[in-house]
């Protein structure tokens, strides 16, 4: 019933059986216990589930573990270079980028692939950038603040 | 950190939260975990025939499948409480587990536990249930109307039938009137949405017969408490409930769910923990949605446009049972709201409380106050109109003076103070009125092109919940102040232990800064903990707007107490008399002789060695206060939203949001400012998004984000935001609170936009949510 | 939020994957996930086996290739949403499918799902269908028996039906080269919840000397398949295609059993698309 698989996570390579129907999200959660990714919805439009597989960002609740054998998968326990935080959430905690905390880790990875692409985004840039990303709580404001800072502070 | 009070310092809680070390409830794994799945009614309305479990048994992984024999059989009493009475009203029984009907989609009837949560879901799936379904109602005036009953104990479905203000007078007033205007409206059902959904993990310790429950939770002891006496049983010493990192609440995880007690069976049944996470559609479809009123508004006045009365009549949606707070939430909390920021000499309001077949609707961020400024807001627009006088006019004419504070509304309320006027000013000047009315203007000229809209609304709110025998005598079945218990450490750092419970407020660094602000400490001095019965004694929880004004004054009090009894140590010490005594700054000076000074380390060590101190003192420099309000807190504000709307396909675009809050003084302005964002988002999207739909049989038709929107990101400007500021009177503090602002005063400040974008098609009302077809419609009429 | 069990084989060549399909009932193919994976989850789908196809060498990417009747994009099945929009083939050959492309869902969507998976679901809210179809294109299948082409026209039968046979797989979408004063354009509106087409209107239009050669005129989101703008645009060909001409000519826009649901009714659909017809069609003709 398990099927072998090897990943390597915010690089380090784990070799695991997985049931086939196991999703990403869940993999990363239950068995590696990285637990700093989040499941906010049912239907694939919260993003509270984002990392990034092979440099590219997706919703680790829309794909099975097993599409992401040989990948390489960055999450939020990730982004920070051992103590030194990340532009991206450097920018998250001056602007007060965050209230509850929960859809941040997904936040931050979407914000981080978008200047990854466009290290000088507009407002609008922004805001389209990180459309498959909801927040309940900041209204969105110091988040763009937040994705600001970051293009700031990298440029 | 050194965080003075007003100070916008970075949260303390942040470092955990963006790089993924913060413990959410579904975070946790506790040895030996087993996890739960909960089978729910599909129907709305249905009798139960009967449940086999079998196959569900059978199936791989399951440790056990409980229905309401089981509840019965482990002597839990099994009912879900309500927490709010008011005279006469109907209290249906509410079952952790339906046995014999369900009332709701989504009415919990079975749970299945098994090794992991795909197993879970799988045996779920074979639960069994037999139903006969009934006819089913949603609307919350229709249920009244012939529909069939849903609880033995409620006639027509009336929940209660309640009234507050002068009938007669308020009569009176609209036989004398110059100008009436009226509105049919109503105020749509939203779903609270926390991004996080609810979970549940129950530990059960048969030797001590104690249970642990980590849960998602905006007041852990309101929750034990509620469990004690009528869902579980268990005396509250053998009940710890801690709340870990949560994902957002807005109200939903206030109330007292079958959930957590069902998962508590589950971990007794099997002496082991437990866990059950919502999956996103259990939690749309039993988190208590908010709102939902059918109302019926009118307003009088005379010939200068001013108000002389307002009648209201009300049917309000509680759904299929009585929640937590639920009965509070369209009385109490709408009636008294509804003189708005005006002299209005006579009210009249009548409420009908009403059971649906729809998931139960109780507190939703604002609570009542959000539907009173809706009502109280369209009638201005209106009366604007009908009077000629114009959004700021009308409003000008009728706030209440500065000079009539304390002031005391027709609806029990008496607002400590306030100053409406100049928040408006501000307001306009922000948005640059003048211009957009002139750019307005060209545009109706041409009535194909893109129209604008300026929307006006100027909301209070009374919060800071609030003096316990004022909520008592109103049928409040618990108590609303707060504890605070501050420890100051021999070494002088401090720990605070609060009632209040964040989920997203930022409690750990706003609390911090008001010891820090008083005992001249930095803030990493400072260490605040909250969510956890076993480490506060009590507490009432975070909501209604209440943190700041009452948990943060119950510090505030703490600290002062400390500061009486160290500058007795002090005193003792400088060979002073106590009141010679000046502490600022983290030093102790004697009056009038500075170089003889202590600083507070050397006081607090001294606190606890006790060696040279006065005989009159006990050792110890702690302080524990229960602060209980004077009255509540008054805040308001001035909101203005411009839009464009296209009439050719009725899409709203905001253009510009303005918001001048006075939330009287700010602790922390980037949290303050944070919360009104917030809190505006939520609005908008009730104005232009969110908004449920039931079909005939009361299925939820936007159970899914496929369906019900949530404000996103790309559909939201950026806010402008400003501040008056005027100081609460009777808190030590001088706060209002501000969690609940932007969504009390931003949906009618949108609506009032795009009707005024509509005004060249005569267009006088549209009910939320303002979906691009219905603004479309109202342009072809 | 928990899929039901199945079994999970991947293919490496579409040979494999033919194989796979025929061998196994009740199997479904997965490329990105982004439809499948959603239904599987609300297990709303519960293959007994999924194929994997995602990778297939040689499935993805945008390639020119010339041919007798002018050159032609070929673009492999497995080719994501985002590497559509960002071709530069496509953005100057065939730009109404790189700009559909860009108006699906969000980045993380755009990452993972691809133009077979989009089409061979075709879901009505979709925008990648009427994009094809402004852009001529056809669309590539492979079975036990070999080949086939089938021009997207045929290719969308109905409510998430297709030509697909059971057995074959899509292979790839084959666009002519934009001929030369052609312009195209998508223009969507939005679901406020879903993000999917309320309406979303894919246009060509093609002038010479200040006349309109040639236009198409496809809507995605208003019927079971895409609704087919041949009479509007059969209207501005041999015009100057003027503003007056355009919004004349969608007065004969008619959609017949036009979808509906809790947003937008049927005849609030007939009508935007009347709107963004209108709208992509002037977008087109201003960049032909
Ligand atoms: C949150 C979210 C938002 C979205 N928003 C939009 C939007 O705005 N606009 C839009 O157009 N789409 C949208 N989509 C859908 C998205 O475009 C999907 O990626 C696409 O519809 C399916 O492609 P896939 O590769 O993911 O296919 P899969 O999900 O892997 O497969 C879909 C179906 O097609 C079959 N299939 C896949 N590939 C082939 C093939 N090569 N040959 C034969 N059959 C095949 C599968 O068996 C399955 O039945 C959204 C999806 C999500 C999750
Ligand atoms: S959990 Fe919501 S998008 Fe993945
Ligand atoms: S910070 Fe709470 S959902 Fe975004």
């Amino acid at each position: 019933m398990g099927v072998p698989i090897k990943v390597q996570v915010n690089g380090k390579t784990y070799e695991r059986t997985v049931e086939p129907r196991t999703l990403l999200v869940h993999f990363l959660r239950e068995e590696l216990g990285l637990t700093g990714t989040n499941v906010g919805c049912e239907t694939s439009l919260c993003g509270a589930c984002t990392v990034m597989v092979d440099g590219k960002t997706v919703k680790s609740c829309t794909q099975l573990a097993l599409q992401a054998d040989g990948s390489s998968v960055t999450t939020i326990e990730g982004i920070a270079d051992g103590d030194r935080l990340s532009a991206v959430q450097e920018g998250f905690w001056e602007k007060h980028g965050l209230q509850c905390g929960y859809c941040t880790p997904g936040m931050i990875m979407a914000a981080t692939h978008l200047l990854s692409e466009n290290p000088k985004p507009s407002e609008a840039e922004i805001r389209a950038g990180l459309k498959g990303n909801l927040c309940r709580c900041t209204g969105y404001h110091n988040i763009v603040e937040a994705v600001k800072y970051a293009a700031a502070k990298m440029a | 950190m050194s965080g003075k009070i007003g100070s916008a310092i970075k949260r303390r809680e942040d470092p955990a939260l963006i790089t993924g070390r913060g413990r959410y409830t579904d975070d946790l794994k506790l040895p030996g975990m087993l996890h739960a799945a909960i089978v729910r009614s599909p129907h709305a309305h249905a009798r139960i025939r009967g449940i086999d479990i079998a196959a569900a048994k059978a199936s791989p992984g399951v440790h056990g499948v409980f229905t309401a024999e089981d509840v019965n059989a482990a002597g839990l009493p099994g009912m879900v409480p309500v927490g709010w009475l008011l005279p006469e009203l109907k209290t249906p029984p509410h079952p952790i587990l339906a046995s014999e009907k369900v009332n709701h989609v989504g009415d919990a009837v079975a749970v299945v536990v098994a090794d992991e949560r795909y197993q879970a879901r799988d045996a779920a799936d074979l639960v069994e249930v037999d139903y006969e379904p009934l006819p089913a109602s949603s609307n919350p005036k229709k249920t009244t109307e012939g529909a069939q009953q849903i609880h033995d104990e409620a006639p027509n479905n009336i929940a209660f039938d309640w009234e507050i203000g002068d009938r007669a007078k308020t009569d009176a007033a609209f036989a004398a009137a110059a100008h009436t205007v009226e509105v049919d409206l109503t105020n749509n059902r939203l779903i609270p949405f926390a991004i996080e959904p609810r979970a549940v993990i129950a530990d059960y310790d048969g030797d001590r017969g104690a249970i642990t429950v980590h849960m998602t939770t905006q007041n852990p002891h309101v929750h034990r408490l509620l469990m004690c006496l009528a869902s579980l049983g268990f005396p509250e010493h053998k009940v710890r409930v801690v709340a870990p990192e949560v994902g957002g609440g807005f109200g939903s995880k206030i109330h007292h769910y079958a959930d957590e007690t069902i998962v508590c069976l589950c971990s007794i049944k099997l002496g082991r923990p437990v866990k059950w996470t919502a999956t996103r559609t259990e939690t749309n479809l039993t988190d208590a949605h908010g709102r939902d009123h059918v109302t019926h508004a009118e307003l009088a006045l005379d010939e200068g446009g001013k108000i002389t009365g307002l009648r209201v009549e009300t049917w309000a949606n509680m759904g299929a049972y009585l929640s937590t707070f639920a009965p509070a939430v369209p009385t109490y909390l709408y009636g008294t709201l509804l003189s708005g920021q005006y002299d209005i000499p006579a009210i009249h309001a009548h409420v009908v409380g009403t059971f649906t077949n729809t998931c139960p609707v109780d507190a939703y961020r604002g609570a009542g106050r959000p539907e009173a400024t809706f009502v109280v807001e369209r009638l201005m627009h209106l009366a604007g109109e009908a009077t000629g006088l114009g959004p700021a006019e009308i409003r000008r004419r009728n706030f209440v003076r500065p000079d009539a504070f304390p002031y005391e509304t027709q609806v029990a309320l008496t607002y400590d103070s306030g100053n409406y006027e100049p928040a408006l000013d501000r307001a306009l000047e922000l948005v640059g009125y003048d211009a957009l009315v002139a750019e307005q203007a060209e545009r109706r000229k041409d009535r194909t092109r893109p129209q604008i809209g300026i929307g006006f609304s100027n909301f209070i709110e009374a919060c800071g919940l609030a003096p316990s025998a004022v909520v008592g005598s109103l049928g409040a079945q618990a108590g609303q102040w707060e504890s605070a218990d501050v420890r100051v450490h021999p070494t002088g750092t401090v720990t605070v232990y609060t009632g209040s419970s964040s989920h997203g407020q930022g409690h750990e660094t706003t609390f911090a800064q008001i010891v820090a602000d008083k005992l001249g400490l930095e803030v990493d001095q400072v260490e605040v903990v909250h969510g956890d019965t076993d480490k506060v004694q009590f507490g009432m929880g975070t909501y209604g707007s209440r943190s700041a004004a009452v948990g943060g004054s119950a510090i505030a009090r703490s600290v002062e107490k400390i500061v009486e009894k160290s500058k007795r140590i002090a005193a003792h010490l400088l060979e002073a008399s106590a009141e010679d005594i000046d502490f600022a700054g983290g030093k102790f000076t004697v009056k009038g002789s500075p170089e003889s000074s202590l600083g507070w380390a050397d006081v607090t060590l001294q606190a606890y060695l006790a060696h040279n101190y006065p005989d009159d003192l006990e050792p110890g420099l702690s302080a524990t206060t229960f602060y209980d309000p004077s009255n509540f807190t008054y805040p308001f504000g001035s909101h203005i939203c411009v839009v464009e709307v296209d009439p050719e396909t009725g899409n709203t675009r905001l253009l510009q949001y303005v918001a001048v809050d006075d939330v009287g003084n700010v602790i922390n302005p980037m949290i303050v400012e944070g919360q009104v964002h917030g809190g505006l988002a939520q609005g908008i999207g009730q104005a232009l998004w969110e908004g449920t739909a039931y079909d005939e049989q009361a299925q939820l038709l936007t159970g899914s984000l496929m369906d019900y929107a949530l404000p996103k990101i790309h559909n939201l400007p950026m806010y402008t935001l400003d501040r008056t500021v005027t100081p609460c009177p009777h808190n030590p503090l001088g706060v209002k609170g501000v969690g609940e602002a932007g969504a009390i005063a931003s949906p009618p400040a949108v609506v009032n936009a795009v009707l005024d974008a509509l005004q060249p098609w005569g267009v006088r009302h549209l009910d939320m949510p303002l979906h691009a077809e219905k603004v479309w419609r109202a342009t072809q009429a | 939020m928990y899929p039901a069990k199945f079994d999970y084989v991947r293919a490496h060549s579409i040979e494999e994957a033919l194989q796979l399909l025929s061998q196994h009932e009740d199997a479904k193919l997965l490329a990105g996930g982004h439809s499948l994976i959603p239904m599987m989850k609300l297990r709303l789908a519960q293959p007994t086996t999924v194929i994997d196809i995602g990778r297939i060498d040689g499935l993805r990417g945008v390639r020119r290739i010339s041919g007798d009747d002018g050159d032609t994009l070929q673009i492999g099945a497995l080719t994501t949403h985002a590497e559509l929009a960002a071709s530069a083939e496509l953005r100057e050959h065939a730009p109404v499918i790189a700009e559909a492309a860009a108006a699906i869902g969000d980045a993380q969507v755009r990452h993972r799902g691809t133009i077979g998976g989009n089409i061979a679901h075709a879901d009505p809210a979709s925008d990648l269908p009427a994009a094809l179809l402004a852009a001529g294109a056809t669309v590539h299948l492979q079975g036990p028996s070999g080949t086939r082409t089938v021009p997207a026209s045929a290719f969308f039968v109905d409510l998430l039906t297709t030509d697909l046979g059971m057995d074959e797989l899509v292979t790839g979408v084959e666009v002519p080269v934009r001929g030369e004063g052609t312009g195209q354009a998508y223009l969507k509106f939005e679901h406020p919840a879903s993000g999917y087409a309320v309406v979303g209107a894919a246009a060509a239009v093609s002038m010479r000397g200040g006349e309109c050669t040639a236009a198409s005129i496809y809507l995605n989101g208003v019927c079971a398949t895409p609704l087919d703008g041949s009479a509007v645009a059969a209207k501005i060909a041999g015009t100057a295609a003027d503003d007056a001409t355009i919004n004349a000519a969608v007065a004969a826009l008619t959609a017949e059993d036009p979808l509906a649901d809790v947003y937008a009714s049927g005849e609030y659909r007939a009508h935007l698309a009347k709107v963004y017809a209108k709208r992509a069609l002037k977008a087109a003709r201003d960049r032909a």
